[in-house]
């Protein structure tokens, strides 16, 4: 059981732009069995925060390719990528790096 | 970029770098399908970042191409003032680096592809102020031209073309001799690979190289090229480098939209899983070797790409070109392009104006060029630099249409004398 967690969670490099432009979002997800981890939180993100287009941002169980994941400034894959465990007060960026020339 | 340049140009780095940067955006907003408001938006955020780097900045509008002449698609005299000794030191500043790894990242920083710096020499500080929106009867001109065209391939091949034509101009303007693009090595093996499956394989050494100097005395450089997207963005956030987004013309586009968006899902969709990737187009690209260039008139170069277009086809153009091709005549046959001319008594009506637009691209421009149904909405200097090459064209045919058919005649008649002579000798 899971107590809720406090994230923030913020978008940037034009990722914004599916999420109404805001680039910081402070969330608080509600405790539910299984511990958080970035697999659940992008379900989560995908049902209550994407406005528009989720094939844009989100493919199958994880980001789009392309789509940087820094979680307190280090690179995702660093920590496990979808199997990282939120702490409470965690910082999850999303960097899109397509598009453009 | 903007932002590694000006480190390296501050008083306590190791070396110094020894150039005077300026910096140009380009605002696309018209092409977008942006509004007026967005634009003024994005414009004022701009200015901001740009005035705080110290350094001169300009600001052109898309629609400024429709006020260009023609001269910006001739290739200059080859030599630029005191170059050599600023590009090796610049070079080697850049190597020699030690506190970064990318940098103000075209998506970060002022947007996509639009992180473009300039090396001027020095004594020119002026910072030129836009004086005002873009004319309206332009931004619709601009707005009509993309909008004829079907694909959005065609579209994305325009703008590029048009934003380098306008950034050569501005740097030649104001007496720029290179010009700095913040291409990182995962756009380059996008570019690469994007450029190879449109038909412009041929300009690859150019494209996707250290420098091009296909426009004789502006050379385009590209120093971000070690760098991948990921160090950049990483950079990015880690030095908390100020940045503008703005969409791009193809921006929210499906992943099937264009070739770009296809062959970038493709790389990037591979590079997560095999993350040599991008690394490996990148090196491969570094093994393609520049065909020699011997000046600037080695052969009829491609209106709009401004590289000697060898290997140009006609086949799907037949229909557009009558071609009357005379046996040896003294059609202009350079390395492989041996290229139907209009030859008549002289172009007239739309038909004859297409075609000469379209005889003188490479096989890339051509197959873009069939997505643009009328060439009417071009801007100006186009039209007017087609013409004036078509007309120098049959110029040259004009002689050795003259000549050949004297030696015609020559041979014609030497030949009845040879057999009345032999018949008189039987006889």
């Amino acid at each position: 059981m899971a107590a809720p967690l406090s994230v923030e969670v913020e978008f940037g490099g034009g990722a914004e732009l599916l999420f109404d432009g805001i680039k910081k979002h402070q969330v608080t997800l509600p405790g539910q069995e299984e511990p958080w981890d970035i697999r659940n939180l992008l379900v989560w993100i995908k049902k209550n925060l994407l406005k528009e287009r989720p094939e844009l941002f989100i493919q199958g169980d994880s980001v789009r390719p392309g789509i940087l994941v820094l979680v307190n400034d280090a690179d995702w894959e660093l920590l496990g990528e979808l199997d990282y465990q939120l702490q409470d007060q965690d910082n999850i960026l999303f960097i899109s790096t397509l598009h453009g020339g | 970029m903007v932002w590694q340049v000006l480190e390296g140009l501050s008083r306590d780095s190791a070396k110094r770098l020894r150039f005077v940067p300026g910096v140009i955006y380009v605002d696309e907003g018209a092409a977008c399908g942006q509004s007026p408001e967005d634009r003024a938006k994005t414009v004022a955020e701009m200015k901001l970042i740009l005035q705080t780097l110290g350094f001169p900045w300009h600001f052109v509008a898309l629609e400024e191409v429709f006020g260009l002449s023609p001269s910006v698609l001739r290739c200059s005299a080859q030599e630029p003032v005191g170059a050599v000794g600023t590009y090796k030191v610049a070079v080697d500043s850049f190597l020699q680096q030690q506190h970064t790894l990318g940098t103000e990242r075209a998506g970060g920083s002022p947007s996509p592809a639009q992180g473009e710096e300039w090396l001027s020499p020095p004594g020119t500080q002026e910072s030129q102020d836009p004086a005002g929106p873009p004319p309206a009867a332009q931004t619709e001109a601009l707005s009509r031209l993309f909008g004829s065209v079907k694909t959005l391939t065609a579209k994305e091949e325009f703008l590029h073309t048009l934003r380098t034509h306008l950034i050569l101009h501005v740097a030649r303007t104001h007496g720029y001799s290179k010009v700095m693009t913040g291409d990182s090595c995962t756009r380059l093996a996008i570019k690469l690979m994007t450029s190879l499956a449109l038909g412009r394989g041929a300009f690859l050494a150019w494209d996707t190289g250290f420098s091009d100097e296909r426009h004789g005395d502006v050379v385009v450089v590209r120093p971000m090229r070690d760098h991948t997207l990921k160090e950049v963005a990483f950079y990015n956030r880690l030095f908390a480098v100020p940045s503008v987004f703005t969409p791009a013309i193809d921006t929210k586009a499906p992943e099937k939209a264009s070739v770009h968006r296809l062959m970038e899902g493709f790389l990037l969709r591979l590079q997560a899983q095999f993350p040599s990737t991008v690394s490996t187009v990148y090196r491969t690209s570094e093994k393609l070797v520049k065909a020699p260039r011997d000046g600037c008139a080695a052969g009829p170069r491609c209106l709009l790409y401004s590289a000697t277009a060898f290997g140009a086809q006609t086949s799907g153009f037949s229909q557009t070109q009558p071609p009357t091709p005379r046996a040896g005549a003294g059609a202009p046959t350079e390395a492989g392009g041996a290229q139907d001319r209009c030859r008549g008594a002289g172009p007239c009506g739309r038909e004859d104006s297409r075609a000469q637009v379209i005889e003188q691209l490479c096989y890339g421009c051509r197959a873009n060029m069939k997505d643009v149904p009328s060439l009417d909405l071009l801007p100006p200097y186009i039209l007017a630099e087609a013409q004036l090459r078509s007309q120098r064209a049959s110029q040259e045919i004009q002689e050795y249409l003259v000549e050949n058919g004297a030696e015609e005649m020559q041979t014609a008649e030497s030949r009845a004398w040879g057999h009345q002579e032999s018949g008189a000798r039987i006889a």
